[in-house]
């Protein structure tokens, strides 16, 4: 085991804790950079698919898995953020502009429909978002003049300084710094009082009120950062399609963020990466398993989504803590060998809290 | 008119008569406690004063502050600092997350500095930090730090949520019977913990209690509650001593 001596509040206080976390995450990164120059484009092009995700995902984990709040249309986000990028694009606003315009614009629909949305709870709070999810898909049907409605959109290909966008490693450098900023600015959210005012409402809402925290703004503001990130995965996506239909943002994308999520490991940062390589991987390895499958199954076109809602039923009754809950469970396992106990990460219930204030 | 005043409230849930036409004063730095059966309104009274409860009638005056003008995350606000009767505690987050928590109304800071972690951000966490330090010293906490609540035994957990409550840094704290499921010993500590409050914080505590033994040790002055009605109030050895609070208490 490591036992880190503090001896100052800032170790408390900084994103890395130890030098060797340092040198892991630095090399970590390092890989991420060469990468291009070892492997072909179309892997490049999977590893930036993975990397858009881990950005959404680190949106609804914000929401979802640290202020508490279920969210089943959070693909309507991605499209508020990828026909925003794309119209603007169109109309010839400069790449930078116009993704942090799509990032804005992202954070106040979602402010908009947070302050109505989360005075509800639960199941029902769960039925409103998915009612907002279809109607966004409509409204990205009918509003022809903004999105071109069922006969799609182009997504123009910016170009930097001479390089086309088109150019796989130059996108994913693109995808790999947005992912890295978008860690950055949650971790910062998640330290600070914000952060802790998010997980406060998750927690108790009821303390979390008493000692000052404002529910109804913090909420919406959870949503709204929550849309943020999503939006700015949303603009990336479009280039990653490069043509855009209403449809894209379906249902069954939603579903797929909140896989990601719960496969990734509920609240915590680390768990949307996990999550994001799992289901970015996931079509492919199905595609794979078809061709082992009698054909009269393998052939079945309903068979991606039945696969996402059963994985997803899996991990929420037996690995409630997800990837990155599994694996702190086996580094502990080794650093504690030979004496881990089972129990270790049992909660303890002891005592039982009534419903009564 | 006292320091805090409570004003002729009632409180009705359907028929039933939580509260009725309960007025008392409680005078700066003094600990007045709040005993009764169960049932008696106890809780319902701390409720209606923290705004989680509308009142039927009446008021609340803290300071010269009309309380009922408040809404519920603003009592904290005015310096009115509370415990639960069952734990309120940010069960995922760790003993320090939730003693800074009870920093919450002391930030200056927008979500957008938060996100850029700026400088006067980290300045702040370290001010609250320094607050945060002096209670776990005044509660010997030192040693739970970074354990997360749910990996606390029950009499620790009540520790941490007295001292989520005295981070926010009080002039009112109201404990919702801070000594129930407390070994011995832990409640001798809390004897001596609340008299420090009052006499080194300068702290004005309304407490409900169950245990008269304790109750008469650190009490000033005692209310007593059955069915939503005043009984009695006064000085511990008139409680004692009050026939109608005897009565009560044996179920006649
Ligand atoms: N939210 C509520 N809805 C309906 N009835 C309630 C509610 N809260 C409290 N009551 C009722 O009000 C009465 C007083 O309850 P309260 O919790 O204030 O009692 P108490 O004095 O704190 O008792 P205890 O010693 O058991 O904590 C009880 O009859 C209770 O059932
Ligand atoms: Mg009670």
């Amino acid at each position: 085991m490591r036992f880190i001596f503090k001896t100052n509040y800032d170790q408390d206080i900084n994103i890395v804790r130890h030098n060797g976390d340092r040198i892991s995450y630095g090399l970590l990164v390092a890989a991420m950079i060469i990468i291009p120059f070892f492997i072909d484009d179309f892997y490049l092009g999977e590893l930036s698919y993975v990397f858009i995700l881990a950005i959404a995902g680190i949106g609804l984990m914000i929401l979802s898995g640290y202020t508490g709040l279920a969210s089943l249309g959070h693909a309507a986000f991605l499209g508020v953020g990828a026909y925003t990028h794309a119209f603007l694009l169109t109309n010839g606003i400069p790449f930078y502009y116009s993704i942090i315009i799509a990032v804005v614009v992202s954070f106040f629909v979602g402010a908009a429909i947070g302050f109505p949305i989360l005075r509800l709870t639960g199941m029902y709070l769960a039925i409103a978002t998915l009612a907002f999810g279809f109607i966004a898909e409509h409204i990205f049907i009918r509003w022809e003049h903004f999105t071109g409605g069922n006969r799609g959109m182009v997504v123009p290909t910016p170009e930097f300084g001479g390089i086309s966008f088109y150019d796989s490693a130059t996108f994913y450098y693109v995808c790999l710094i947005s992912l890295i900023a978008s860690m950055f600015a949650a971790i910062n959210i998640l330290r600070s009082p914000t952060g802790r005012a998010f997980v406060a409402i998750r927690d108790s809402e009821i303390a979390a009120q008493s000692l000052g925290v404002n529910i109804a703004r913090y909420k919406a503001l959870s949503f709204a950062i929550s849309a943020g990130f999503t939006g700015l995965a949303g603009a990336l996506l479009a280039h990653y399609i490069g043509y855009l239909a209403p449809d894209i943002f379906n249902i069954f994308f939603s579903l797929t963020l909140l896989l990601l999520i719960v496969v990734g490991g509920m609240g915590s940062l680390h768990g949307t990466i996990y999550g994001a390589i799992f289901v970015g991987s996931l079509p492919q390895m199905i595609a794979i398993g078809r061709d082992y499958l009698p054909s009269s199954i393998g052939s079945q076109p309903g068979l991606e989504p039945l696969l996402f809602g059963l994985i997803l039923v899996l991990f929420i009754l037996y690995e409630p803590l997800g990837i990155y809950g599994r694996w702190l469970k086996i580094k502990l396992f080794f650093e504690m060998f030979p004496t881990y106990k089972k129990q270790t990460f049992k909660k303890q219930k002891t005592f039982t809290k009534s419903d009564r204030v | 008119m006292g320091y805090f005043d409570v004003n002729n409230i009632t409180v009705a849930f359907g028929g039933v008569r939580a509260l009725n036409d309960v007025s008392f004063s409680v005078n700066q730095n003094e600990i007045f406690t709040i005993i009764g059966p169960n049932g008696a309104g106890k809780s319902t009274l701390f409720n209606v004063i923290s705004r989680i409860y509308q009142p039927n009638n009446g008021n609340v005056v803290f300071d010269g502050k009309n309380v009922l003008n408040l809404k519920a995350h603003q009592i904290s606000q005015v310096g009115i600092a509370r415990t639960f009767q069952n734990l309120e505690l940010f069960e995922n987050a760790t003993v320090l997350q939730n003693l800074l928590l009870g920093r919450h109304i002391y930030k200056k800071s927008s979500f957008l500095s938060d996100m850029f972690f700026l400088n006067h951000v980290k300045k702040s966490e370290r001010e609250q930090r320094l607050k945060v330090e002096e209670i776990i010293d005044f509660l010997d906490l030192q040693h739970y730090r970074d354990t997360p609540i749910h990996g606390l035994p029950y009499g620790v957990r009540k520790n941490v949520e007295l001292a989520r409550a005295l981070s926010t840094d009080p002039k009112l704290l109201l404990l919702d019977e801070p000594s129930s499921g407390l070994t011995n010993e832990e409640t001798i500590d809390l004897g001596f913990w609340i008299k420090d409050i009052k006499n080194l914080l300068n702290i004005t505590v309304v407490m409900i209690e169950h245990d008269m033994s304790f109750v008469n040790k650190v009490s000033d002055r005692i209310l007593a509650l059955n069915y939503g009605q005043v009984l009695a109030e006064g000085l511990p050895e008139e409680i004692q001593s009050n026939a109608e609070v005897k009565k009560a208490y044996m179920g006649e």
